[in-house]
């Protein structure tokens, strides 16, 4: 999230697509609520099925899954046409005015390709998506946003095409739907207001979820929503923290705190690395001061300046999602490269997609490690219900966890505020934390190369390991602090060897300082609650809340250094004061010459109007301007492309689906194989969903008997429409069947789900919970022995939302 | 709420109730004697493990630790005292019978788990992690650039942990070698 759940009070519209707040993420409806109840602003759902949130919403409007970034770009076409932008926003904070190379051409030319695409290699050459520039390198601008060039121009060229009555027939949203959703939502492009969108995997899980998000942010930009009180793009994120679990760089791509992995094409050491992944302008200039503090935290005083401070130990990969991300890693296992998988509390053969491919695939480990607080279906996946534990040779090893209120530690909420944990409880039997058993194997380990070595034993020999299983010293690490003592050019001590940094500010390329997590830099720092309690940043719990807005300052820690809306530049207008009186957030004061206000400003607090770069708030980017137009993989303005499984041909373009994606075809054809079906065999959409009573895949909830009796089983949502023309009763038992295989569960006929005219063709929309398995109190069919091994063009999260089934009434 | 506790907060709006609820000389009515519980419970609080709101949790416990009751705390800003029907339900993640806390091991070809003790599964688990780390690991690439990466180990997970752990499992996977380093932000 850009903001946080309390500043949700503070928009006058709240748009939610593709997410269920009411249902997974509960407590944020208080302050929705707040938002509709004090400020009348309206709660918008736009979904392919009539959910919790719905229920309680002023408008809903129905969409086809796989179809959002048709009904995003009607929204941005409908903001355009009408005139109902934020121009001195658009004008000012973004890209709009910059001019683009006379070679570039779009879907609206090329039938939905936009130029330099490669059809052999799958991808393009990005040779004409960048900024015109003069011949001192600066880029060219029209301000007044009228040259064709003009990035403005381009997306509103590109954009013309989703018309309202394109919206119709490709969405499945009636026109008067659409218009109801458009007019309230557009009216927060006036300079005084704001309004939120609210998304979850229901916009990310496609083969386009890369770029249905950016659509999101760039209506968010064209209104003057971002970087604002009551504005956004929030995410709700999943797992209690799985933004924490991201920011430490649990993905093969980023290192932590975003940086790139190291790549042996593009980093042969150090000096390469820093010259291609340091930009000219924008914080990231200050990539050498994060990495080399990083490598000193992991190698400690064996990172030294004279062999590049260990940055060969660093792994590389060669390649990108196709080679490394989920689906690539599960092929990596089926082809027996990789030989033993260590887990730490994720299970797979329930969450994984094509399930029933992947736990095949487990059963060609040699041996599986998996920290874990219950059974799940991968600690037991050798003895499954459809498999023959004599023909599994998997050694597995279970190593039993404590559950987050026995163990110490933080989180990271959505909003990025890291809230501290304290033991509370006992584990039970001999269950101990993750990282005791991490340190255990740890010190195993460098016992073993200590006696034995082995191939550069010298990365596990020299590692930083002075922490050990010790809460407090870890902490202090990913905090960051002085490796020796440092002192300014006047002989003041500024820094004292072995004390923590105050913040990222610190940092150095030289050595002298480490830090595990730049991001995080701070969060460990002691800081004051507001009532003059001085303690770890994230473990703070003061209740002042300077300026009413919900920013409340002194409760844990945001990252980056306690700011709770980032971007939050963009919450003054070009001469530094707030839009609006009721949402004044920072603002320029120009007696102290400073900015000020109730958040830490994203931007140099002494930067003034007479300044360069004082309209540049997007300080994270080099050209300090947010981009409607950017460089992604399948091209630098979102284009509708229809699911790698969908009912229907493109109304838009002849390009079917997102033409970089890759399609797996390992085992195709066989019973258990990366099967895609079609539509006059499957004709009917399905998306599996999440429910209040459960978590994910099961671990944390199918065991417990509350939530058992509560939602017991898994079940198949249809419409009255369907069911009739299937001969299905509520509650009959269903047989839902994919190209990868079929599962049976209990018919809910409900009128939650209505049939789609599509391009003047019934669709049908069917869902499912995926929590269960075998295994638990709770158990059932997996929903995910039916979801397709195909991921997003730029990240590879599989396409969970939109995949061809067909409904049978079992016999 | 500034400058009140919770406990000042029930005990001050609980008496401000009952004078304007009760009437003022209700028969029979008598002050109750305090009697000590005779199971101590101690309160603490913590943050909800399941969705991203960061919900506050006060917890109760008994003397050997074992959670007793959860309520939703009044005091944290996002939830003020409100919870869903998992978060209210984590007395039983922490108490399940089904929460085996044993170490357990399966055989290649077996049909159950054998109960083993740390001491004799750590290190069984860091030889195998150190065996498919030594036969796979790369040093260079086929153009000699240095790679130092193992493709026989993958490490997935978690989500659900918290930042420090991921934090030593990132820092430890990187250190193995490991690129096949993936979890649930993925998926």
């Amino acid at each position: 999230m850009t903001n946080q759940w309390r500043d949700l009070k503070n928009a006058d519209a709240v748009l939610v697509c593709g997410a269920n707040p009411a249902e997974n993420h509960p407590a944020s409806m208080a302050h929705i609520n707040k938002a509709r109840n004090e400020r009348g602003a309206k709660l918008i759902v736009v979904d392919p099925r009539f959910t919790r949130t719905a229920a309680t919403a002023e408008i809903y409007a129905p969409i086809r899954s796989g179809s959002d970034i048709a009904f995003w770009g009607g929204l941005m076409s409908y903001v355009i046409e009408n005139n109902l932008y934020h121009e001195e926003y658009v004008a000012n904070y973004t890209n709009a005015s910059f001019l683009i190379d006379e070679g570039f051409q779009g879907p609206a030319d090329l039938d939905g390709f936009f130029s330099g695409y490669d059809p052999e290699k799958r991808s393009y050459s990005t040779d004409t998506w960048s900024y015109q520039t003069d011949s001192d390198g600066n880029v060219l601008r029209d301000e007044t946003l009228q040259d064709p060039q003009c990035v403005f121009q381009l997306l509103k060229k590109h954009y013309a095409r989703y018309t309202v009555d394109m919206v119709e027939n490709v969405c499945g949203m009636p026109r008067d739907k659409f218009l109801e959703v458009a007019q309230p939502y557009a009216a927060t492009g006036a300079p005084e207001k704001t309004g939120t969108i609210l998304y979850a995997m229901g916009q990310t899980q496609h083969t386009v979820g890369t770029q249905n998000v950016r659509s999101m942010a760039m209506l968010q930009l064209l209104l003057g929503n971002t970087g604002r009180p009551g504005g956004g793009v929030n995410a709700l994120r999943g797992e209690s923290n799985v933004q924490g679990s991201t920011d430490m760089a649990l993905l093969y791509h980023i290192i932590p705190a975003y940086m790139a992995t190291p790549s042996a094409a593009k980093h042969k050491d150090l000096a390469e690395y820093l010259e291609k992944e340091t930009p000219s302008g924008g914080y990231w200039v200050n990539t050498p001061k994060f990495l080399v503090s990083l490598l000193k935290a992991w190698w400690g005083e064996n990172a030294t300046t004279r062999n590049d401070f260990r940055f060969d130990y660093l792994p590389k990969v060669s390649g990108g999602i196709d080679n490394y991300a989920w689906i690539a890693m599960f092929h990596a296992i089926n082809d027996g490269i990789i030989k033993g998988m260590w887990v730490m509390g994720q299970n797979p053969a329930v969450g994984g997609p094509n399930a029933r491919f992947e736990r095949k695939a487990l059963e060609k480990l040699e041996w599986m490690v998996v920290q874990e607080i219950a059974p799940t279906a991968t600690t037991d996946f050798w003895r499954a219900p459809e498999v023959d534990p004599a023909s599994i040779q998997t050694e597995v090893f279970v190593l039993p966890a404590a559950d987050a209120m026995e163990k110490e530690g933080t989180i990271v909420t959505s909003g990025r505020l890291i809230q501290y944990r304290p033991k509370v409880a006992e584990a039970p039997g001999v269950a101990i934390g993750d990282i005791e058993m991490m340190d255990l194997i740890f010190r195993e380990l460098r016992r073993l190369y200590e006696e034995e070595g082995g191939p550069l034993a010298e990365a596990i020999l020299e590692l930083n390991w002075s922490h050990g299983a010790d809460f407090e010293k870890i902490c202090q690490e990913i905090n960051g602090y002085w490796t020796q003592d440092v002192t300014d050019a006047d002989g003041n001590q500024v820094g004292k060897a072995g004390e923590m940094v105050a913040n990222f500010t610190k940092l150095t390329d030289n050595g002298s300082t480490a830090c595990g997590n730049w991001i995080y830099s701070g969060y460990w720092y002691p800081a004051d609650d507001g009532e003059g309690n001085v303690m770890p940043a994230a473990k703070r719990r003061g209740q002042k809340d300077p300026g009413g807005l919900g920013m409340n300052p002194y409760w844990g820690f945001s990252w980056p250094v306690n700011r709770r809306i980032i971007y939050n530049r963009c919450s003054a207008d070009t001469e530094g004061n707030p839009w609006s009186e009721d949402k004044a957030l920072i603002w320029w004061d120009e007696a102290e010459g400073k900015w000020t206000g109730y958040d830490v400003p994203d931007f140099a607090g002494t930067k003034g109007p007479s300044d360069a770069g004082f309209n540049d708030p997007y300080i994270m980017l080099p050209e300090g301007k947010a981009r409607l137009f950017a460089t992604r993989n399948e091209g630098p303005f979102p284009e509708h492309y229809e699911p790698l499984e969908s009912p229907v041909e493109n109304p838009l373009s002849s390009v079917q689906f997102n033409p970089v994606v890759k399609v797996w075809d390992t085992d195709s054809g066989q019973d258990v194989g990366d099967n895609v079906g079609a539509s006059d065999q499957f004709p009917i959409v399905c998306s599996t969903y999440r429910l209040c009573e459960h978590w994910q895949a099961g671990g944390m909830s199918v065991w417990l008997p509350w939530l058992a009796e509560a939602m017991p089983e898994p079940f198949l949502e249809m419409s009255v429409e369907l069911a009739r023309e299937k001969g299905i009763s509520n509650g009959d038992t269903v047989v839902v069947s994919t190209a990868r295989g079929e599962v049976e569960m209990p018919a809910v006929v409900t009128a939650r789900f209505k049939p789609f005219s599509v391009n003047g063709k019934t669709v049908h929309q069917v869902g499912m919970p995926w929590h269960f398995s075998w295994q638990g109190l709770a158990k059932g069919a997996t929903a995910n022995f039916l979801t397709p091994h195909v991921g997003d063009g730029n990240t590879g999260i599989p396409e969970y939302k939109a995949f061809l089934v067909d409904v049978r009434k079992a016999v | 709420m500034l400058d009140i506790s919770r406990r000042q907060f029930l005990k001050g709006s609980g008496a401000t109730a009952g004078a304007l609820m009760l009437p003022p000389a209700m028969p029979g009515r008598q002050e109750v004697p305090q009697f000590p519980l005779h199971k101590k419970v101690s309160e603490s609080r913590t943050i909800c493990p399941y969705c991203s709101c960061g919900c506050g949790l006060l917890i109760a416990t008994d003397s050997t630790g074992h959670i007793l009751n959860s309520e939703g705390d009044p005091d944290h800003p996002n939830n003020r005292g409100a919870l869903d029907p998992k978060s209210i339900s984590v007395r039983q993640l922490s108490t399940s019978p089904h929460r085996q806390g044993k170490v357990l091991h399966r055989a290649p070809g077996a049909s159950n788990w054998e109960e083993m003790t740390w001491e004799q599964a750590i290190p069984l688990v860091a030889r195998k992690i150190k065996d498919t780390r030594d036969a796979s690991f790369q040093t260079t690439d086929e153009n000699g650039v240095t790679v130092n990466r193992t493709n026989g180990l993958a490490f997935i997970g978690g989500a659900a942990n918290n930042d420090e752990d991921c934090y030593i499992a990132s820092k430890l996977a990187r250190a193995l070698g490991i690129v096949f380093l993936e979890h649930q932000a993925r998926i």
